[in-house]
């Protein structure tokens, strides 16, 4: 067992993992962060997606013990403290970015970490950029007008958008 | 109670309100299987045969018993006194040579959740583990020593069929599950008197459904009470429960199957899996909660696959291309077992290998084949696909014989537009339709005629590349199912469904449905429905679903039937309600309830609009029941069951364009439209957001994605890294338009959306990669069109080593 600690959507943890544990894990079944969701065995699908110090990882493809001392925000990290949705939130909401709802933690984490690496919006770029994101039921069309529509909404208020750990 | 006319005021059905569903759903508060943990819980996984075909000589679980963290270790040996029954096929379909014959009994195999002492693909299971944790459980199962006497394997669906070959399942004698015909008119009379006979061959490859949460079950055993709860990855909670009651002999009312938010399902979670059954028999055993999550690459195997069928299509048609017969001759891929519903998914196809085109004589025979792989089932449009691309593709073949565009040829064929049900060849009743509007509108929008003139002038280029238009004219069965229509399809349940409302006195309202949503939406739409028809606001309207201690009765959520029968139920149940409740409203208002009016939400004297009453005033009043009239009961519910007199058939027309790269094969979708007539609309969005699904699935099944095994039964393409379902960077924007023709079969017009873009672009993308190939002289291409398939078609034509 190792001893780590992070700061998991702004709130400092400490836990005892054993070296083979994966950061989803860590955060769903150690934290009980269960927004965060597993929907492959191969790093392929994006669903268990978070931002570890501001960039956008796959937690199945991260040993928790990776994480130690890092800043990691989850979905659950990202509505304001009053229920207020993020900009990416309420555009995936607005804009039917969501069915089943599965893959919607890990799009948005990666919507967001491609909107903060500065990337191009146009339609290729926002497609390019969430190819390790699968979803099945949306065909991708409103995902990325949701991301594109609050990627300008978020250029136009930069404060208070980064997410919770910020 | 008078029956009055209540014209009806439509404040939310058809507006595109946000949904309901998404807040929890964006913020990580979803709730499906894997977020659930129960004290005491264990974890189960399994140890599967990695051969296709082999008899156990033995299993041994001494070396797993004695692992880290493990509870108990069982084999099917171990469990095969726990089940009352086999894994149910529920549409068990016999041979049947003629139309007018019976149908013989159906070679349903024995199949047992665990294997007892043969396995028949790879993937089946051989022994259950539980343990503390997943990965004890994992660890433990590589520890599970079994011995594998391997047997002959078959894979190929044609070379089962042939005397040699070994036979799966021996009491059959063959690996023929069944042959199964419909016919209507003096089909080989119009074949061999027909000018013109065109006939191809197909191949739709073998899908893996991947819904993005792959399956899991929990299991609550209460031992004291004899019960379980089952919280399972499903479509069918319903069903599920009827069905573990049988394999389980246990009494139903002792079985709660929940359905938590499930993370789609394409018709892989509509069945009755092994893991299910293994799970409550352990938590049985154990008296503890046991826990199950599939992992990805364990899904490739356990979990259904869908298509897997050879067509052999024809059709007969006058010189000028004017349709006289269709006539199909298939083979599909059962797999090693029935599964629930395998041998009806042809059967779903079987009426519609005529598309929506006139034609006087019509034939489908379909051989329904045991092969070592997983089983086949229902996958997004269940045999509706398989049709539809057979049509779509033979209707550009006859196109070209007859030296017409490939529009041209469909509005030749059309059926002209209809509003009440109309016989047609295969011998449905199809509820109305408009196809040639909505080919009017694909045309226009992908500007069709211009893009014919740019490949005249250019010899088929665009910037080096070579330009491609297909069509697909399609049409659907929905709206499963009308029950008789069942029984005489041999199915093995009713195709109605059920629902309730309860008015309380606090003014809310509480909507109970029969159907098991996992995407669809259904909580906003069932909202806009009864907001409608109770003049009350959506966000006053709670719908419960999925839970069978809460929705009791219902027969879930498959084949695009959701609102066209439950939403039916619903409609009528609310109609319940506005009876009772005018009765109340005349007696309190001192009227006769033929002088109230029901408008703008509430009941107005007629001349006095002022006098009112509203669905809530009226709930309250029914359950304080101070002053009700005479034989009214209390309390105002309802509740209405909705068997479905026929089905509906959405229809549409979806135009692809594609640029090839000749030099690599890749094919570029540069336009896609589709335009869907699914009768009346709800909710908007949430009918595009289904179409785009569906139409991406598609492309997915037309372009990408093709399950392999090798010969010794071994699936090649077992993971998400070597079977490729499409990230957005390889999709289009499609552009969406509807026509709407509203469906004559249920009160309130609709027909269903879920399988439309599933069903009808396949034939799209196909007929727009060989329509660029073919100024190369490629005269035949077939799914998937890949960019390897389309390079070494390129390069079969132009001579080269492909």
């Amino acid at each position: 067992m190792r001893r780590i600690a992070c700061t998991v959507n702004g709130v400092r943890r400490e836990a005892e993992v054993e070296p083979r544990l994966l950061l989803v894990y860590f955060l769903r079944e150690t934290l009980g962060l269960t927004g965060t969701n597993v929907g492959c065995d191969t790093t392929s699908c994006g669903a268990c997606t978070v931002l570890l110090n501001g960039k956008s990882v796959k937690s199945c493809n991260v040993l928790a013990v990776q994480a130690d001392g890092a800043e990691i925000t989850t979905i659950e990290g990202l509505a304001g403290g009053d229920g207020q949705l993020h900009p990416l939130q309420e555009a995936f909401r607005q804009h039917h970015g969501l069915q089943c709802g599965y893959c919607t933690p890990g799009m948005i984490m990666a919507g967001l970490g491609l909107i903060q690496s500065g990337a191009g919006m146009s339609d290729a770029e926002v497609r390019l950029g969430l190819e390790g994101n699968l979803c099945r039921c949306t065909g991708y069309q409103n995902i990325v007008t949701a991301i594109q529509d609050a990627a300008g909404k978020m250029q136009a208020a930069p404060a208070g958008v980064q997410g919770g750990s910020e | 109670m008078t029956q009055v006319a209540e014209p009806e005021a439509k404040r939310w059905v058809g507006g595109g309100i946000l949904r309901k569903e998404d807040p929890e759903l964006l913020t990580g508060q979803g709730r499906y299987v894997d977020d659930l943990v129960l004290p005491g819980m264990q974890w189960m996984a399994f140890a599967r045969s990695p051969v296709a075909h082999a008899n156990l000589t033995s299993v041994d679980v001494s070396a797993a018993q004695g692992m880290p963290g493990v509870t108990a270790v069982f084999t099917g040996q171990d469990l095969a006194g726990d089940w009352a029954a086999g894994m149910p096929c529920a549409w068990p379909i016999g041979d049947r040579v003629m139309p007018d014959e019976p149908t013989a009994d159906a070679r349903i195999p024995d199949h047992w959740p665990v294997a007892k002492d043969r396995v028949r693909y790879q993937g089946e299971i051989v022994a259950v583990v539980v343990a503390d944790s997943r990965e004890h459980a994992a660890d433990a199962v590589s520890e599970v020593q079994v011995d594998y006497e391997e047997l002959p394997v078959i894979t190929d669906m044609e070379a089962a069929l042939r005397d040699d070959a070994p036979v799966i399942h021996e009491a059959f004698g063959s690996n023929r599950a069944y042959t199964w015909t419909l016919a209507n008119g003096e089909v080989d009379r119009v074949f061999d008197d027909a000018p013109v006979v065109v006939k191809e061959r197909y191949y739709h490859p073998r899908l893996i459904p991947n819904a993005i949460e792959p399956r899991g079950v929990v299991v609550q055993p209460i031992p004291s009470q004899g019960e379980v709860t089952i919280w399972s990855a499903t479509q069918i909670p319903h069903i599920l429960k009827t069905l573990m009651a049988l394999v389980m002999n246990i009494h139903e009312a002792k079985i709660r199957v929940i359905a938590p938010d499930v993370g789609g399902g394409f018709g892989s979670k509509l069945n009755f899996y092994a893991e299910e059954a293994a799970a409550v028999a352990v938590a049985r055993r154990l008296g503890v909660p046991v826990k199950w999550i599939e992992e990805r690459s364990e899904a490739y195997l356990a979990t259904i696959h869908g298509r897997d069928v050879i067509q052999d299509m024809e059709v007969a048609a006058t010189e000028e291309g004017k349709l006289l017969g269709a006539r199909v001759k298939l083979h599909a891929d059962f797999g090693a077992y029935l599964q629930l519903v395998t041998p009806g998914i042809p059967l779903l196809g079987a009426f519609l290998y005529h598309g929506v085109y006139d034609c006087q004589a019509y034939k489908f025979e379909c051989t329904g084949v045991f092969t070592n792989k997983t089983p086949t089932d229902a996958y997004r449009g269940a045999g509706r696909p398989e049709a539809t691309y057979a049509i779509e593709r033979i209707m550009d073949a006859l196109a070209r014989r007859v030296g017409k565009d490939p529009a041209e040829i469909r509005e030749l064929n059309f059926i002209p537009p209809f509003s009440e049900p109309r016989e047609v060849a295969s011998g449905l009743q199809f509820d109305s339709g408009n196809y040639q509007a909505t080919l009017d509108k694909a045309k226009e929008l992908v500007g069709y005629d211009e893009l014919r003139r740019e490949q005249q002038a250019s010899g088929g280029r665009r910037d080096g590349k070579l330009l491609g238009v297909g069509i697909s004219t399609y049409i659907e069965i929905c709206g499963l199912a009308p029950s008789q229509v069942l029984a005489a399809l041999k199915y093995g349940a009713g195709g109605w469904d059920a629902a309730t409302i309860r008015c309380h006195p606090t003014g809310k309202v509480t909507v109970v449905t029969g159907t098991s949503p996992h995407g669809q939406g259904h909580v906003t739409t069932w909202s806009q429905i009864a907001a409608d028809a109770l003049g009350v606001d959506p966000d006053d309207i709670e719908v419960l679903h999925g839970d069978t201690a809460i929705s009791p009765i219902g027969m879930d959520t498959y084949g695009s039937r959701s609102l066209a029968v439950g939403g039916t139920a619903l409609y009528k149940a609310a109609e319940k309600i506005r009876a009772k409740a005018r009765t109340i409203a005349a007696h309190e208002l001192e009227v006769a309830e033929e002088d109230l009016d029901w408008k703008d939400g509430k009941f107005q004297v007629a001349g006095a609009p002022d006098k009112a009453k509203t669905i809530p005033e009226i709930a309250f009043s029914a359950w304080t029941a101070h002053a009700l009239p005479a034989d009214v009961e209390p309390g105002l519910f309802a509740s209405a069951v909705y068997d479905p007199p026929n089905f509906t058939f959405p229809a549409g027309a979806h135009i692809c364009v594609v640029e090839v790269d000749p030099d690599t094969g890749l094919t570029r979708i540069v336009k896609y439209v589709a335009v869907d007539d699914c009768g009346n609309i709800i909710n908007p969005m949430i009918v595009d957001g289904q179409v785009h699904g569906g139409v991406a699935q598609g492309i997915a099944e037309a372009m990408y994605e093709e399950a392999i095994y090798d010969e010794n039964g071994t699936l090649l393409t077992g993971n998400m890294l070597s079977y490729r379902v499409p990230s957005a960077a390889e999709l289009p924007t499609f552009t969406l338009d509807r026509t709407v023709t509203p469906s004559p079969t249920n009160p309130m017009g609709v027909k269903g959306i879920g399988e439309a873009g599933t069903i009808a672009s396949p034939p799209a993308v196909v007929n727009a990669v060989a329509d660029a190939l073919r100024p190369l002289g490629v005269e035949f291409i077939d799914l998937p069109v890949s960019a390897e398939r389309v390079w070494r078609a390129i390069q079969a034509a132009e001579g080269g080593q492909g």
